[in-house]
Protein backbone atom coordinates (compact mmCIF):
# COMPACT_ATOMS: atom_id res chain seq x y z
CA UNK A 1 0.00 0.00 0.00
CA UNK A 2 1.25 3.24 -0.80
CA UNK A 3 2.02 5.71 2.02
CA UNK A 4 3.02 8.59 0.12
CA UNK A 5 1.41 9.01 -3.38
CA UNK A 6 1.49 12.26 -5.28
CA UNK A 7 -0.10 12.97 -8.86
CA UNK A 8 1.20 15.15 -10.95
CA UNK A 9 2.57 17.57 -8.13
CA UNK A 10 3.87 21.07 -9.10
CA UNK A 11 5.19 23.69 -6.89
CA UNK A 12 6.76 27.39 -7.02
CA UNK A 13 8.38 29.13 -4.28
CA UNK A 14 6.76 33.06 -3.61
CA UNK A 15 8.51 34.81 -5.81
CA UNK A 16 10.38 32.54 -7.92
CA UNK A 17 9.48 32.41 -11.44
CA UNK A 18 10.27 29.25 -12.39
CA UNK A 19 8.55 25.67 -10.60
CA UNK A 20 11.05 23.88 -8.27
CA UNK A 21 9.41 20.65 -8.84
CA UNK A 22 6.81 19.77 -12.22
CA UNK A 23 4.75 16.96 -12.27
CA UNK A 24 5.87 14.92 -9.82
CA UNK A 25 3.81 11.71 -9.78
CA UNK A 26 5.54 8.65 -7.64
CA UNK A 27 4.25 6.15 -5.11
CA UNK A 28 6.32 5.02 -1.87
CA UNK A 29 5.12 2.44 -0.52
CA UNK A 30 4.51 1.40 3.46
CA UNK A 31 7.83 0.00 4.64
CA UNK A 32 9.87 0.80 1.62
CA UNK A 33 13.34 2.23 1.94
CA UNK A 34 13.58 5.21 -1.10
CA UNK A 35 16.28 7.23 -2.25
CA UNK A 36 15.63 10.37 -3.88
CA UNK A 37 18.53 11.58 -5.92
CA UNK A 38 19.79 14.21 -8.86
CA UNK A 39 21.54 16.53 -9.23
CA UNK A 40 21.85 19.72 -7.24
CA UNK A 41 18.58 22.20 -7.71
CA UNK A 42 16.84 19.32 -8.99
CA UNK A 43 13.98 19.74 -6.51
CA UNK A 44 15.21 17.08 -4.13
CA UNK A 45 14.53 19.40 -1.00
CA UNK A 46 11.82 20.71 -2.49
CA UNK A 47 10.09 17.48 -2.76
CA UNK A 48 10.80 16.62 1.16
CA UNK A 49 9.19 19.63 2.01
CA UNK A 50 6.16 18.25 0.37
CA UNK A 51 5.62 15.16 2.52
CA UNK A 52 5.27 17.11 5.96
CA UNK A 53 3.29 19.83 4.62
CA UNK A 54 6.46 22.34 5.33
CA UNK A 55 5.07 23.25 1.26
CA UNK A 56 2.75 24.48 1.46
CA UNK A 57 1.64 25.45 4.66
CA UNK A 58 4.73 27.50 5.59
CA UNK A 59 6.09 27.83 2.70
CA UNK A 60 3.20 28.95 1.08
CA UNK A 61 3.97 29.47 -2.80
CA UNK A 62 1.67 27.90 -5.58
CA UNK A 63 0.95 24.06 -5.29
CA UNK A 64 -1.00 22.40 -7.92
CA UNK A 65 -1.88 18.34 -8.10
CA UNK A 66 -2.33 16.44 -5.36
CA UNK A 67 -0.41 14.58 -2.60
CA UNK A 68 -1.46 12.06 -0.15
CA UNK A 69 0.88 10.86 2.89
CA UNK A 70 -0.70 8.58 5.32
CA UNK A 71 -4.24 8.71 4.05
CA UNK A 72 -4.04 12.60 4.51
CA UNK A 73 -3.96 15.01 1.68
CA UNK A 74 -1.30 17.56 2.82
CA UNK A 75 -2.95 20.45 1.64
CA UNK A 76 -5.89 19.71 3.90
CA UNK A 77 -3.61 18.75 7.18
CA UNK A 78 -1.46 21.43 9.25
CA UNK A 79 2.05 20.44 9.42
CA UNK A 80 1.74 19.46 13.50
CA UNK A 81 -1.12 16.78 12.27
CA UNK A 82 1.52 15.23 9.44
CA UNK A 83 4.34 15.63 12.16
CA UNK A 84 2.89 12.90 13.97
CA UNK A 85 3.08 10.94 10.85
CA UNK A 86 6.24 12.28 8.93
CA UNK A 87 9.45 13.16 10.74
CA UNK A 88 12.06 15.26 8.58
CA UNK A 89 15.94 15.45 9.13
CA UNK A 90 17.28 18.09 7.57
CA UNK A 91 20.76 19.05 5.74
CA UNK A 92 21.89 21.46 7.92
CA UNK A 93 21.30 20.38 11.66
CA UNK A 94 21.66 24.04 13.26
CA UNK A 95 18.32 24.65 11.39
CA UNK A 96 16.52 22.28 13.57
CA UNK A 97 18.13 22.38 16.94
CA UNK A 98 17.46 25.28 19.70
CA UNK A 99 16.64 23.61 23.40
CA UNK A 100 19.18 24.32 26.37
CA UNK A 101 20.21 20.64 25.97
CA UNK A 102 20.70 17.67 23.89
CA UNK A 103 17.83 15.84 25.48
CA UNK A 104 16.07 18.35 25.85
CA UNK A 105 16.12 18.87 22.01
CA UNK A 106 15.27 14.92 21.86
CA UNK A 107 12.14 15.09 23.93
CA UNK A 108 10.35 18.43 22.63
CA UNK A 109 8.31 16.62 19.97
CA UNK A 110 7.44 13.91 22.57
CA UNK A 111 6.37 16.91 25.25
CA UNK A 112 4.25 18.70 22.83
CA UNK A 113 2.29 15.33 21.62
CA UNK A 114 1.68 15.31 25.83
CA UNK A 115 3.28 11.44 26.11
CA UNK A 116 3.55 10.56 29.34
CA UNK A 117 6.54 11.71 31.51
CA UNK A 118 7.80 7.79 31.99
CA UNK A 119 7.39 7.03 28.16
CA UNK A 120 9.24 10.65 26.90
CA UNK A 121 11.97 9.07 29.57
CA UNK A 122 12.07 5.70 27.73
CA UNK A 123 11.76 7.24 24.07
CA UNK A 124 14.48 9.69 24.56
CA UNK A 125 16.97 7.27 26.40
CA UNK A 126 16.32 4.55 23.13
CA UNK A 127 16.57 7.77 20.09
CA UNK A 128 19.86 8.94 22.11
CA UNK A 129 21.45 5.60 22.17
CA UNK A 130 20.97 4.16 18.63
CA UNK A 131 22.08 7.77 17.38
CA UNK A 132 25.49 7.12 19.69
CA UNK A 133 25.26 10.34 21.34
CA UNK A 134 23.84 9.12 24.62
CA UNK A 135 27.12 10.58 26.90
CA UNK A 136 25.97 14.14 25.20
CA UNK A 137 22.77 13.89 26.85
CA UNK A 138 23.14 16.56 29.03
CA UNK A 139 25.42 18.82 26.55
CA UNK A 140 24.15 22.12 24.35
CA UNK A 141 23.53 21.63 21.30
CA UNK A 142 25.39 24.35 19.87
CA UNK A 143 28.71 23.95 21.58
CA UNK A 144 28.75 20.52 19.54
CA UNK A 145 30.13 19.53 16.49
CA UNK A 146 28.47 18.95 12.68
CA UNK A 147 28.55 15.61 12.97
CA UNK A 148 27.40 15.46 16.58
CA UNK A 149 24.45 17.71 15.70
CA UNK A 150 23.76 15.89 12.66
CA UNK A 151 22.70 12.81 15.43
CA UNK A 152 21.05 14.84 17.76
CA UNK A 153 18.71 15.64 14.69
CA UNK A 154 18.28 12.21 14.06
CA UNK A 155 17.47 11.30 17.58
CA UNK A 156 15.00 13.76 17.81
CA UNK A 157 12.98 12.34 14.70
CA UNK A 158 14.05 8.51 15.86
CA UNK A 159 12.26 9.30 19.72
CA UNK A 160 8.97 10.17 17.76
CA UNK A 161 9.14 7.10 16.07
CA UNK A 162 6.68 8.13 13.52
CA UNK A 163 5.67 5.68 10.23
CA UNK A 164 7.61 7.66 7.64
CA UNK A 165 11.49 8.69 8.38
CA UNK A 166 12.25 11.40 5.48
CA UNK A 167 16.22 12.44 5.74
CA UNK A 168 17.57 14.75 3.50
CA UNK A 169 21.95 14.12 3.32
CA UNK A 170 21.64 13.18 7.35
CA UNK A 171 25.00 12.27 7.71
CA UNK A 172 27.10 14.51 5.43
CA UNK A 173 29.40 15.61 8.20
CA UNK A 174 30.07 12.40 9.64
CA UNK A 175 33.38 10.20 9.40
CA UNK A 176 33.12 7.85 6.81
CA UNK A 177 32.49 5.03 9.68
CA UNK A 178 29.67 7.05 11.68
CA UNK A 179 27.96 7.84 8.54
CA UNK A 180 28.06 4.06 7.92
CA UNK A 181 26.83 3.05 11.11
CA UNK A 182 23.96 5.79 10.98
CA UNK A 183 22.76 3.90 7.78
CA UNK A 184 22.62 0.88 9.42
CA UNK A 185 20.73 1.93 12.85
CA UNK A 186 18.27 3.39 9.87
CA UNK A 187 18.07 -0.19 7.96
CA UNK A 188 17.14 -1.75 11.32
CA UNK A 189 14.71 0.73 11.89
CA UNK A 190 13.72 -0.10 8.52
CA UNK A 191 13.54 -3.53 8.70
CA UNK A 192 12.51 -4.07 12.12
CA UNK A 193 9.94 -1.31 12.63
CA UNK A 194 8.48 -1.73 9.23
CA UNK A 195 9.42 2.90 9.25
CA UNK A 196 8.74 4.03 5.86
CA UNK A 197 12.57 5.60 4.79
CA UNK A 198 12.75 8.63 2.53
CA UNK A 199 16.80 8.94 1.93
CA UNK A 200 18.12 12.35 0.03
CA UNK A 201 21.59 11.64 -0.88
CA UNK A 202 24.11 12.20 -3.60
CA UNK A 203 26.48 9.74 -2.35
CA UNK A 204 25.17 6.44 -3.85
CA UNK A 205 28.67 4.95 -3.11
CA UNK A 206 27.58 4.90 0.85
CA UNK A 207 23.94 4.58 0.34
CA UNK A 208 22.57 2.42 -2.71
CA UNK A 209 22.85 -1.05 -1.22
CA UNK A 210 20.44 0.15 1.46
CA UNK A 211 17.92 1.00 -0.65
CA UNK A 212 14.74 -0.90 -2.29
CA UNK A 213 13.61 2.22 -4.73
CA UNK A 214 15.63 4.82 -6.29
CA UNK A 215 13.91 7.86 -7.69
CA UNK A 216 16.58 10.41 -9.61
CA UNK A 217 14.98 13.86 -10.24
CA UNK A 218 16.36 16.51 -12.71
CA UNK A 219 15.30 20.16 -13.46
CA UNK A 220 12.66 19.18 -11.09
CA UNK A 221 10.94 16.74 -12.63
CA UNK A 222 11.48 12.66 -12.21
CA UNK A 223 13.61 11.30 -14.95
CA UNK A 224 13.84 7.41 -13.44
CA UNK A 225 11.68 6.07 -10.90
CA UNK A 226 12.19 2.21 -9.97
CA UNK A 227 14.56 -0.92 -8.97
CA UNK A 228 17.68 0.20 -7.81
CA UNK A 229 19.54 -2.57 -9.72
CA UNK A 230 17.91 -1.66 -12.74
CA UNK A 231 18.03 1.75 -12.45
CA UNK A 232 21.64 2.95 -11.79
CA UNK A 233 22.87 0.39 -14.47
CA UNK A 234 20.89 2.18 -17.19
CA UNK A 235 22.67 4.99 -19.67
CA UNK A 236 19.99 7.05 -18.23
CA UNK A 237 21.14 7.18 -14.72
CA UNK A 238 25.01 8.49 -15.97
CA UNK A 239 23.33 10.85 -18.22
CA UNK A 240 21.81 12.59 -15.87
CA UNK A 241 25.07 13.11 -13.77
CA UNK A 242 24.06 10.94 -10.93
CA UNK A 243 27.51 9.13 -9.38
CA UNK A 244 26.56 5.78 -9.89
CA UNK A 245 28.26 3.18 -6.83
CA UNK A 246 31.88 2.68 -7.75
CA UNK A 247 30.78 -1.02 -7.76
CA UNK A 248 28.43 -0.65 -10.09
CA UNK A 249 31.18 1.37 -12.69
CA UNK A 250 33.57 -1.64 -12.27
CA UNK A 251 30.65 -3.66 -12.93
CA UNK A 252 29.80 -1.60 -15.85
CA UNK A 253 33.41 -1.46 -17.59
CA UNK A 254 33.59 -5.12 -17.16
CA UNK A 255 30.90 -5.53 -18.98
CA UNK A 256 31.26 -2.92 -21.48
CA UNK A 257 34.94 -4.79 -22.21
CA UNK A 258 32.76 -8.11 -22.70
CA UNK A 259 33.30 -9.56 -19.28
CA UNK A 260 29.95 -10.19 -17.62
CA UNK A 261 29.56 -11.42 -14.06
CA UNK A 262 25.99 -12.19 -13.31
CA UNK A 263 22.44 -10.58 -13.89
CA UNK A 264 22.35 -9.14 -10.95
CA UNK A 265 24.24 -5.32 -10.56
CA UNK A 266 26.15 -4.89 -7.71
CA UNK A 267 25.16 -2.08 -5.94
CA UNK A 268 27.79 -2.50 -3.01
CA UNK A 269 31.81 -3.60 -2.59
CA UNK A 270 30.57 -6.60 -0.84
CA UNK A 271 28.49 -7.59 -4.07
CA UNK A 272 30.71 -7.07 -6.67
CA UNK A 273 33.57 -8.99 -4.64
CA UNK A 274 31.20 -11.89 -3.88
CA UNK A 275 30.66 -11.61 -8.30
CA UNK A 276 34.58 -11.67 -8.56
CA UNK A 277 35.40 -14.80 -6.35
CA UNK A 278 32.08 -16.40 -8.22
CA UNK A 279 33.79 -15.77 -11.92
CA UNK A 280 37.47 -16.66 -10.58
CA UNK A 281 36.18 -19.59 -9.08
CA UNK A 282 34.42 -20.84 -12.06
CA UNK A 283 36.79 -19.63 -14.57
CA UNK B 1 55.22 26.33 2.62
CA UNK B 2 53.76 25.72 6.15
CA UNK B 3 55.48 24.36 8.35
CA UNK B 4 54.00 23.23 11.69
CA UNK B 5 56.12 22.31 14.90
CA UNK B 6 55.35 20.13 17.70
CA UNK B 7 51.90 22.16 18.29
CA UNK B 8 49.63 21.74 21.32
CA UNK B 9 45.94 23.53 21.93
CA UNK B 10 43.57 23.70 24.00
CA UNK B 11 39.97 25.10 23.93
CA UNK B 12 38.42 26.94 26.55
CA UNK B 13 36.13 24.66 28.12
CA UNK B 14 39.20 22.12 28.51
CA UNK B 15 39.07 20.12 25.60
CA UNK B 16 43.00 19.05 24.17
CA UNK B 17 42.04 19.32 20.22
CA UNK B 18 45.71 19.44 19.16
CA UNK B 19 48.68 17.01 21.51
CA UNK B 20 51.69 17.59 19.50
CA UNK B 21 51.37 17.74 15.36
CA UNK B 22 54.52 18.73 13.63
CA UNK B 23 54.73 18.54 9.55
CA UNK B 24 54.96 20.30 6.47
CA UNK B 25 53.00 21.58 3.48
CA UNK B 26 55.01 22.54 0.40
CA UNK B 27 54.11 25.61 -2.16
CA UNK B 28 51.85 23.44 -4.74
CA UNK B 29 50.59 20.78 -2.96
CA UNK B 30 47.36 18.84 -2.54
CA UNK B 31 46.41 17.49 0.80
CA UNK B 32 43.71 16.09 1.99
CA UNK B 33 43.20 16.12 5.98
CA UNK B 34 40.94 12.88 7.24
CA UNK B 35 39.74 11.34 10.40
CA UNK B 36 37.19 11.03 12.99
CA UNK B 37 34.54 13.56 13.95
CA UNK B 38 36.42 16.04 16.97
CA UNK B 39 39.52 14.28 16.00
CA UNK B 40 41.55 18.20 15.54
CA UNK B 41 41.38 18.64 11.63
CA UNK B 42 39.91 21.77 11.74
CA UNK B 43 41.97 23.17 14.89
CA UNK B 44 44.71 22.50 12.87
CA UNK B 45 43.84 24.26 9.39
CA UNK B 46 42.58 27.08 11.31
CA UNK B 47 46.43 27.49 12.67
CA UNK B 48 47.24 27.90 9.16
CA UNK B 49 45.25 31.37 8.61
CA UNK B 50 45.94 32.46 12.21
CA UNK B 51 42.15 32.28 13.03
CA UNK B 52 43.94 30.46 16.20
CA UNK B 53 47.46 30.48 17.70
CA UNK B 54 49.16 27.61 19.19
CA UNK B 55 49.11 27.16 22.86
CA UNK B 56 52.97 25.65 22.58
CA UNK B 57 54.79 25.00 19.21
CA UNK B 58 54.78 26.98 16.66
CA UNK B 59 53.16 27.68 12.49
CA UNK B 60 55.21 29.04 10.09
CA UNK B 61 54.01 30.56 6.88
CA UNK B 62 56.14 30.70 4.57
CA UNK B 63 58.94 31.26 7.36
CA UNK B 64 57.36 33.93 9.49
CA UNK B 65 55.40 32.88 12.78
CA UNK B 66 51.79 32.75 12.97
CA UNK B 67 51.68 35.07 15.49
CA UNK B 68 53.90 37.81 14.03
CA UNK B 69 51.07 38.54 11.96
CA UNK B 70 47.16 40.15 11.85
CA UNK B 71 44.75 37.78 10.81
CA UNK B 72 44.07 40.09 8.06
CA UNK B 73 47.28 39.85 6.56
CA UNK B 74 47.47 36.05 6.64
CA UNK B 75 44.14 35.38 5.18
CA UNK B 76 45.39 37.51 2.30
CA UNK B 77 47.86 34.59 1.64
CA UNK B 78 45.96 31.68 2.95
CA UNK B 79 42.16 31.43 2.14
CA UNK B 80 39.78 29.93 3.94
CA UNK B 81 36.39 28.48 3.07
CA UNK B 82 34.22 27.11 5.88
CA UNK B 83 32.06 24.10 6.07
CA UNK B 84 28.95 25.77 6.46
CA UNK B 85 28.55 28.48 4.12
CA UNK B 86 25.83 30.53 6.28
CA UNK B 87 29.12 30.99 8.61
CA UNK B 88 30.69 33.14 5.83
CA UNK B 89 27.85 34.57 3.89
CA UNK B 90 26.28 37.96 4.60
CA UNK B 91 26.00 39.96 1.34
CA UNK B 92 22.51 40.63 -0.35
CA UNK B 93 23.77 39.51 -3.57
CA UNK B 94 26.15 36.79 -4.56
CA UNK B 95 27.95 40.03 -6.85
CA UNK B 96 28.31 41.68 -3.45
CA UNK B 97 29.02 38.63 -1.63
CA UNK B 98 32.59 38.40 -3.72
CA UNK B 99 33.36 41.73 -3.95
CA UNK B 100 33.10 42.48 -0.31
CA UNK B 101 36.97 41.41 0.76
CA UNK B 102 38.06 42.82 -2.60
CA UNK B 103 36.81 46.43 -1.68
CA UNK B 104 38.53 45.55 1.51
CA UNK B 105 41.68 44.80 0.08
CA UNK B 106 41.74 48.08 -1.93
CA UNK B 107 41.58 46.57 -5.44
CA UNK B 108 40.18 49.20 -8.02
CA UNK B 109 36.21 48.68 -9.05
CA UNK B 110 37.70 47.57 -12.79
CA UNK B 111 39.82 44.76 -11.54
CA UNK B 112 37.12 44.07 -8.57
CA UNK B 113 34.54 43.74 -11.61
CA UNK B 114 36.67 41.41 -13.52
CA UNK B 115 37.77 39.18 -10.73
CA UNK B 116 33.82 38.65 -10.04
CA UNK B 117 33.35 37.76 -13.35
CA UNK B 118 35.96 35.15 -12.88
CA UNK B 119 34.78 33.96 -10.10
CA UNK B 120 31.23 33.17 -10.82
CA UNK B 121 32.31 31.82 -14.69
CA UNK B 122 34.62 29.26 -12.82
CA UNK B 123 31.89 27.84 -9.86
CA UNK B 124 29.32 28.01 -12.12
CA UNK B 125 26.78 30.84 -10.38
CA UNK B 126 27.06 33.36 -13.46
CA UNK B 127 23.38 33.53 -12.97
CA UNK B 128 22.92 34.21 -9.87
CA UNK B 129 25.48 37.28 -9.89
CA UNK B 130 22.62 39.36 -8.50
CA UNK B 131 20.68 36.96 -5.97
CA UNK B 132 20.49 36.56 -2.70
CA UNK B 133 22.88 34.33 -1.37
CA UNK B 134 20.11 32.97 1.03
CA UNK B 135 18.11 32.13 -1.84
CA UNK B 136 20.43 29.49 -3.23
CA UNK B 137 20.58 25.77 -2.10
CA UNK B 138 23.06 24.42 -0.06
CA UNK B 139 25.46 23.59 -2.18
CA UNK B 140 25.04 26.41 -4.57
CA UNK B 141 25.59 28.22 -1.46
CA UNK B 142 29.04 26.89 -0.85
CA UNK B 143 29.87 27.71 -3.98
CA UNK B 144 29.74 31.27 -3.38
CA UNK B 145 31.43 30.77 -0.44
CA UNK B 146 34.39 29.55 -2.50
CA UNK B 147 34.02 32.21 -5.23
CA UNK B 148 34.27 34.75 -2.69
CA UNK B 149 37.47 33.48 -1.41
CA UNK B 150 39.10 32.41 -4.91
CA UNK B 151 37.99 36.60 -6.17
CA UNK B 152 41.28 37.38 -3.84
CA UNK B 153 43.38 34.95 -5.04
CA UNK B 154 44.84 33.41 -2.38
CA UNK B 155 48.44 31.70 -2.30
CA UNK B 156 46.76 28.61 -0.08
CA UNK B 157 43.43 27.98 -0.53
CA UNK B 158 42.38 25.75 2.87
CA UNK B 159 38.33 24.04 1.96
CA UNK B 160 36.72 22.55 5.13
CA UNK B 161 34.71 19.66 3.56
CA UNK B 162 34.53 21.24 0.22
CA UNK B 163 31.96 18.06 -1.27
CA UNK B 164 29.13 18.52 1.25
CA UNK B 165 26.12 19.11 -1.00
CA UNK B 166 27.46 18.79 -4.02
CA UNK B 167 26.26 16.74 -6.67
CA UNK B 168 28.43 14.35 -8.78
CA UNK B 169 28.93 17.05 -12.30
CA UNK B 170 29.86 19.92 -9.33
CA UNK B 171 32.11 17.39 -7.14
CA UNK B 172 34.05 16.41 -10.58
CA UNK B 173 34.13 20.06 -11.83
CA UNK B 174 35.45 20.60 -8.27
CA UNK B 175 38.48 18.38 -8.87
CA UNK B 176 39.24 19.46 -12.01
CA UNK B 177 39.38 23.11 -10.15
CA UNK B 178 41.72 21.60 -7.51
CA UNK B 179 43.95 19.87 -10.47
CA UNK B 180 43.70 23.58 -12.08
CA UNK B 181 44.85 25.40 -9.32
CA UNK B 182 47.26 22.87 -8.42
CA UNK B 183 49.03 23.62 -11.91
CA UNK B 184 49.69 27.35 -10.88
CA UNK B 185 51.35 26.41 -7.47
CA UNK B 186 48.98 27.04 -5.62
CA UNK B 187 48.85 24.94 -2.24
CA UNK B 188 45.40 23.17 -2.05
CA UNK B 189 44.05 21.81 1.49
CA UNK B 190 41.28 20.11 2.01
CA UNK B 191 39.50 18.80 5.28
CA UNK B 192 36.98 15.89 4.07
CA UNK B 193 35.23 12.94 5.17
CA UNK B 194 34.79 11.98 1.26
CA UNK B 195 36.92 9.25 0.66
CA UNK B 196 35.65 8.42 -2.97
CA UNK B 197 36.61 11.92 -3.83
CA UNK B 198 40.13 11.70 -2.12
CA UNK B 199 40.13 8.39 -4.52
CA UNK B 200 39.49 10.54 -7.12
CA UNK B 201 42.68 12.93 -6.34
CA UNK B 202 45.00 10.47 -5.14
CA UNK B 203 46.09 13.68 -2.85
CA UNK B 204 48.72 13.42 -0.14
CA UNK B 205 46.49 12.31 2.82
CA UNK B 206 47.07 12.90 6.23
CA UNK B 207 45.21 11.06 8.90
CA UNK B 208 43.97 12.54 12.50
CA UNK B 209 42.88 10.77 15.04
CA UNK B 210 42.91 11.92 19.21
CA UNK B 211 44.36 15.67 18.10
CA UNK B 212 47.00 13.37 16.84
CA UNK B 213 48.60 12.89 12.96
CA UNK B 214 48.62 9.07 12.86
CA UNK B 215 49.34 8.34 9.08
CA UNK B 216 50.89 10.78 6.54
CA UNK B 217 51.06 9.28 2.57
CA UNK B 218 49.47 9.56 -0.75
CA UNK B 219 45.83 8.00 -0.84
CA UNK B 220 46.44 4.53 -3.02
CA UNK B 221 48.62 4.10 0.24
CA UNK B 222 46.76 5.01 3.01
CA UNK B 223 43.58 4.18 1.71
CA UNK B 224 44.22 0.79 0.86
CA UNK B 225 45.29 0.09 4.88
CA UNK B 226 42.55 -1.51 6.45
CA UNK B 227 43.97 -1.09 10.10
CA UNK B 228 45.10 2.83 10.25
CA UNK B 229 41.37 3.61 8.34
CA UNK B 230 39.72 2.01 10.91
CA UNK B 231 41.33 3.47 13.74
CA UNK B 232 40.90 7.01 11.92
CA UNK B 233 36.93 5.84 11.69
CA UNK B 234 37.42 5.83 8.12
CA UNK B 235 35.84 2.87 5.86
CA UNK B 236 38.13 2.16 2.44
CA UNK B 237 36.94 3.80 -0.85
CA UNK B 238 34.56 1.15 -2.71
CA UNK B 239 36.82 0.08 -4.61
CA UNK B 240 39.95 -0.73 -2.68
CA UNK B 241 37.58 -2.73 -0.29
CA UNK B 242 36.86 -4.58 -3.26
CA UNK B 243 40.40 -5.90 -3.68
CA UNK B 244 40.85 -6.12 -0.02
CA UNK B 245 38.55 -8.86 -0.40
CA UNK B 246 40.12 -10.84 -2.39
CA UNK B 247 43.13 -11.53 -1.05
CA UNK B 248 43.90 -15.39 -2.25
CA UNK B 249 44.55 -13.58 -5.77
CA UNK B 250 47.88 -12.10 -5.02
CA UNK B 251 46.42 -8.99 -6.08
CA UNK B 252 48.11 -5.63 -5.80
CA UNK B 253 46.35 -4.16 -3.02
CA UNK B 254 47.49 -0.41 -3.40
CA UNK B 255 43.98 -0.06 -5.86
CA UNK B 256 41.73 3.06 -5.55
CA UNK B 257 40.44 3.78 -9.22
CA UNK B 258 37.97 2.33 -11.07
CA UNK B 259 40.04 2.10 -14.59
CA UNK B 260 42.74 1.28 -12.86
CA UNK B 261 40.94 -1.51 -10.84
CA UNK B 262 38.65 -2.36 -14.42
CA UNK B 263 42.30 -3.26 -16.17
CA UNK B 264 43.76 -5.39 -13.79
CA UNK B 265 40.33 -7.44 -13.49
CA UNK B 266 40.17 -7.62 -17.38
CA UNK B 267 43.79 -9.49 -17.22
CA UNK B 268 43.22 -11.74 -15.04
CA UNK B 269 40.08 -13.06 -16.27
CA UNK B 270 40.91 -13.44 -19.54
CA UNK B 271 43.76 -15.14 -19.23
CA UNK B 272 41.86 -17.54 -16.81
CA UNK B 273 38.67 -17.63 -19.49
CA UNK B 274 41.35 -18.96 -22.19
Amino acid sequence: MAIIETHNLSYTYPGATKQSISGVSIKIEQGEFTLITGPSGCGKTTICRCFNGLIPHFYQGEMTGSIIVADKKVSENPIHELAKHVGLVFQNPENQLFALSVEKDVAFGLENLGVPRKEIREKVDWALKLAGIYELRERPPHELSGGQQQRVAIASVLAMQPRIIVLDEPTSFLDPLSAKKIFEVIRELNRNLGITVVLVEHRLDLTAKYTDHIIIMENGKVMLDGDPHQILQSEEARLVGVGIPKATHLYRILKHEGIQLGDTVPLSSEDMAKLLKEALRTR
Amino acid sequence: MIEVKDVYFSYQNGVEALKGVSLTIKDGEFVAIMGQNGAGKTTLVKHFNGLLKPAKGQVLIDGVDTTKRSIAELSKDVGFVFQNPDSQLFSETVEDEIAFALKNFGYETEVIEKRITWALNLLNLTQYRKTSPFMLSGGERKRVALASILAWDPKTLILDEPTIGQDYEQKEKLRQFIMQMRTQQKTIIAVTHDVEFVAECNPRVLLMREGKVIADGIATRILTDPEILTQASIVPPQIAQIFLELPGLNLQKDIIDVYEAARILQNILEKRGR
